[in-house]
């Protein structure tokens, strides 16, 4: 089995409380990960100082063997980690076409250039058209973001890092506020990703974990609870007493 | 139509020309040869307009905000005037180049702190720039003049052939033909992937990243053009009037030049040239009114812009003005910055 994420003692303090303790994570190449955990056990820490947003206190991250731990965020994007927000971080003025055509763009080599006019590299436009048509923007690839319904700009979020062809993809409560008619084509975009990548998702929605994942990690208080196959940590008595236990 | 030559096509028809821009031009050329009277007055707005247009690309579209853009409008201004009054290099184009990437060169090196932080760093850090190299003119006045300023440039005649004459009609067609190519340069900057990635960044620097634009190169690369555009505004200014004294570094000319962007509107480039216009417009109306208090009215515009709400005062008091913006800028018009850009 390859890795193609890795967390080794990763420490995450703020101003002396401990956020993140020695947390060692392996996701496997081409698996369904799922992280967990109470409100407030850090899982978007977690999520943060993966993507570089945040810089360890100490520990390293591996991506596909690689050290990334020092790599600033656009870069461990070109890498091949990308990641979707719990809230929505879009553009609210630019269209879904120049959203898509950004991170197409810019992953192909084309986006610092400041000669070439927009939509005349037809790879770039294929890769566009693609994406768009997968998560069923094409129709209001022209809408300002800001003008979108809620559930459209889920999707887009989503798509934005597909766009980045990642190799691991994190998925922030992608259904997060998502109003219930439109739950299911989100659900449906998660479904669909392609199978060689690698996804973690964080989530509260435990109908969306255990009917997504093959591996859950359950988070508490910035460490690492337990691991395993989503029936053992259904079962896990420990899990029961600090999650589940809540509603039980 | 294929869904991907379908993408590529409404790619490009973000960046149409319209109609009314060729109009836009045809009408500032036919001004030049229709006052011959107001050369100096039109010279003066093409300067101030090409200025205007150097802050709009940092402002409107990377959304940096600047109060001491006329650091690099003085350095332009000093070097084109160093440049002719030493003999260094007597052809003015060659000289105006030269003198904008000298600007250019302070402009990069300096990117460097004005990317660190937010708007309220940046503002101070370009307020202070533009002050600390107002202080070594005059500290250095054995090379700059001092408070008298640069004394006795003699101008060669362009290209060897157009010589500057005593009007201002050499000069304002100069000038034109300067704003009207650097326009061209910055039209085809804004439009490409490069142009769209910082309208990205302006929008959320957060999700830029996470997408692989590296934000820090990217604005390093815009400030630094921005500086070379206001280096020649700057240089334009010395070679039109001979003159360079220590104003060209003053914070009235930054604060002057944002006042343009709040009237013209940014980020569709036209907002600067529409704003330099209105601006000269106003300030020669209000001074032949109160030669002395003219900027007491012009303060009150100011105020009133921001309070009324520059949304309401651009439906009333600049119809005409507006009437131009949406034309030129159609879908992505922003008529005016938004309350959270205002200086």
């Amino acid at each position: 089995m390859s890795i193609a994420l890795e967390t080794r003692g990763l420490d995450k303090e703020f101003g002396g409380f401990k956020v993140t303790r020695d947390l060692s994570l392996q996701v496997a190449t081409g698996a369904r990960h799922a992280l967990i955990g109470p409100n407030g056990a850090g899982k978007t820490t977690v999520i943060n100082l993966l993507t570089g947003v945040l810089e360890p206190s100490a520990g390293r991250i591996l991506l596909e063997g690689h050290d990334i731990t020092d790599l600033p965020v656009h870069r461990r994007v070109l890498r091949g980690l990308s990641r979707t927000f719990q809230i929505n971080q879009l553009y609210p003025d630019l269209t879904p076409l120049e959203t898509i055509g950004l991170a197409v763009s810019e992953r192909l080599g084309g986006g610092g250039n400041w000669w070439r006019r927009m939509g005349t590299r037809d790879d770039i436009n294929t890769e566009i058209a693609e994406t768009l048509s997968r998560f069923r923007l094409l129709d209001v690839m022209n809408e300002a973001t800001a003008n979108l319904p809620y559930g459209k700009q889920r999707l887009l979020e989503i798509a934005v890092a597909i766009a980045a062809k990642p190799r691991v993809l994190l998925l922030d409560e992608p259904a997060a506020g998502v109003p219930e008619g439109e739950r299911k084509d989100i659900l449906a975009a998660v479904a669909a990703l392609p199978r060689d990548v690698t996804v973690l998702l964080i989530e509260h929605d435990m109908d969306l974990v255990f009917s997504f994942a093959d591996r859950i990690s359950v988070l508490v208080a910035g460490a690492l609870l337990v691991e395993g196959p989503p029936d053992q940590v259904a079962r896990d008595p420990q899990v029961k007493a600090v999650y589940l236990g809540e509603a039980a | 139509m294929t869904a991907q030559a379908d993408v590529g096509y409404h790619a490009r028809q973000y960046a149409p020309w319209r109609w009314s821009e060729p109009a836009f031009w045809i009408i500032a050329f036919a001004c030049a040869f229709l006052f011959p009277s107001r050369y100096l007055i039109m010279t003066e707005i093409v300067r101030l307009g090409l200025f205007a247009l150097s802050l709009d690309l940092i402002l409107g579209y990377a959304g940096i905000v600047s109060l001491g853009h006329a650091a690099f409008f003085g350095l332009g201004a000093y070097s084109a005037g160093l440049l002719a009054l030493h003999g260094i290099i007597n052809e003015p184009v060659i000289a105006l180049v030269a003198a904008g990437l000298v600007a250019m060169a302070v402009g990069f090196l300096t990117s460097f702190l004005v990317i660190r932080g937010a708007d309220l760093t940046r503002l101070m850090v370009t307020l202070g720039i533009a002050l600390l190299l107002e202080a070594l003119a005059e500290r250095f006045s054995n090379i700059t003049g001092g408070t008298d300023g640069l004394q006795g440039i003699e101008m060669q005649p362009i290209l060897g052939l157009f010589a500057f004459d005593m009007f201002g009609r050499t000069g304002l067609f100069y000038s034109l033909a300067v704003l009207f190519l650097l326009f061209l340069l910055a039209w085809r900057i804004v439009h490409s992937p490069f142009g769209l990635s910082l309208r990205a960044i302006k929008n959320n620097p957060l999700r830029a990243a996470a997408i692989g634009i590296p934000v820090n190169k990217r604005l390093i690369a815009i400030y630094t053009v921005s500086a070379f555009y206001a280096g020649i505004a700057g240089a334009l200014f010395t070679q039109t009037t001979a003159l360079a004294s220590l104003d060209v570094f003053s914070f009235e000319r930054s604060a002057d030049l944002m006042l343009m962007l709040v009237i013209g509107g940014a980020g569709y480039l036209y907002g600067g040239l529409i704003g330099a216009v209105v601006f000269k417009m106003l300030q020669e109306l209000f001074s032949s009114i109160t030669p002395q208090y003219w900027q007491f009215w012009i303060g009150l515009v100011l105020v009133v812009m921001v309070l009324v709400g520059r949304a309401r005062i651009h439906r009333w008091a600049l119809f005409v003005p507006n009437f131009v913006i949406r034309q030129v800028a159609g879908r992505k018009a922003v008529v005016a910055l938004s309350d959270n850009e205002a200086p």
